[in-house]
């Protein structure tokens, strides 16, 4: 069955609070989910006062000053600080999206909880294991795939063709769609999530691609379609403004239309 | 996470038994239901209302009315089916252990088939006046 509650190793506990330095005029509170494999303990959310003052606009750049000069202790993944490259999807303020974009001031007010993307396996701290959702895009064959012999130069294509990709080549795999959807949650290892179907769907609508066909019979299925019941947290959630349930609407739209 | 085993490859979890290749036939019928149970629930609804305070015999006398008869009918194989593939679904995203999903989904099909049998003979013993 679903689960609808913690299991008792997973029970979040209140963690320790970090002060700010005395004379620090414009304080937030940050209030970070912690694990750590390692020390056998529960989860707990550790409080840290951040003066906004010295820290930069961003999520990220509060978390960044934490580890820097507050917890070295604190992990979570980061790398390009532009969202182009996904790393620090995370849950904040209630919301998946990305810390590099997330502005603090734009958050609610009071402090501001940090947690990792929701119903994944935990590696430590912010840091989610994403394998599966990896192993789910490989299996989408994600390449351009043709028949025909190679042309001499280049696949050719229309602007009205390329105008197709808009709003889903974008997309840069960073699982807040898919962590936020409730059918996901219950059926993740079966359903491939919204990430994974507009990842489908642009290489299904792609009018270079030869396989379309191939690719709608391998979507074609209960659990790795079908899972989506239009609940657009997908779309809501979505830190570069994508809209994968659209998309997935029209993967089902190709599978009634090829039957009729 | 019920199907992923660490030990495999994550490609070997993530492809798993392949595709179906159905589910569309679901999604088709589950929409042609619902159209028509948008017109018939409007007309069951309806005729409830027209029937109000109305005595047994009269009640009686405007299910066995051909016009009425043939809609509720419709109404009722529409609604039960409708039914049976929302129920299928709920079952598929909720209950996960396989012998006991089997089994709510036999419950629901022979509960929703048996209604709609009993609903429709019931129409049809008053339409043909046993």
């Amino acid at each position: 069955m679903a689960e609808f509650a913690l299991p008792k190793n997973s029970k979040i506990q209140q963690g320790k609070r970090f002060p700010a330095k005395p004379g620090a005029k414009n304080v937030r509170e940050f209030r970070v989910y912690r694990w750590n494999p390692e020390d056998g303990a529960n989860p707990r959310i550790d409080t840290y006062e951040v003066d906004l003052a010295t820290c930069g606009p961003m999520v990220l750049d509060a978390l960044i000053k934490i580890k820097n000069e507050i917890d070295p202790t604190l992990t979570f993944r980061r790398s390009c600080r532009e969202g182009i490259c996904g790393s620090c999807a995370m849950n904040i303020d209630g919301t998946n999206t990305l810390a590099c974009t997330r502005a603090i001031e734009d958050c609610s007010k009071g402090d501001v909880p940090i947690y990792p993307l929701p119903h994944m396996a935990v590696v430590k701290d912010l840091v989610p294991d994403l394998t599966h959702f990896y192993a789910q895009y490989a299996s989408i064959k994600p390449w351009l795939r043709t028949q025909s012999a190679a042309p001499a130069k280049e696949h050719l294509q229309s602007k009205q063709d390329r105008a197709k990709l808009d709003g889903l080549y974008e997309c840069i795999l960073c699982a807040c769609c898919s962590t936020a959807c409730p059918s996901y949650w219950w059926n993740g290892d079966r359903y491939l999530g919204p990430a994974i179907l507009l990842q489908a769907y642009r290489w299904i609508v792609d009018s270079r691609d030869e396989d379309t066909g191939e690719r709608l019979d391998a979507l074609e299925d209960p659990f790795k379609l079908y899972r989506c019941h239009t609940i657009m947290n997908c779309t809501r959630t979505c830190p570069k403004g994508l809209n994968p349930a659209k998309a997935i609407a029209e993967i089902k739209k190709l599978m009634v239309e090829r039957r009729s | 996470m019920n199907n992923i085993d660490p030990l495999r490859a994550p490609l070997k979890n993530a492809r798993g038994l392949g595709s179906a290749k159905d589910g569309t036939r679901h999604f088709i019928i589950q929409r042609i239901t619902a159209v028509a149970l948008l017109v018939l629930a409007v007309y069951f609804v309806a005729l409830l209302v027209s029937l109000a305070g109305a005595d047994y015999a009269s009640a009686r006398a405007a299910v066995a009315r051909p016009f009425n008869a043939i809609l509720l009918i419709a109404f009722l194989i529409a609604m039960f089916w409708h039914g049976q593939l929302g129920m299928q679904v709920v079952i598929e995203d909720y209950v996960h252990a396989p012998g006991l999903a089997m089994t709510c989904q036999l419950i629901v099909r022979f509960v929703c088939f048996l209604a709609a049998l009993a609903s429709v003979f019931a129409v049809l013993r008053i339409a043909l006046g046993a």
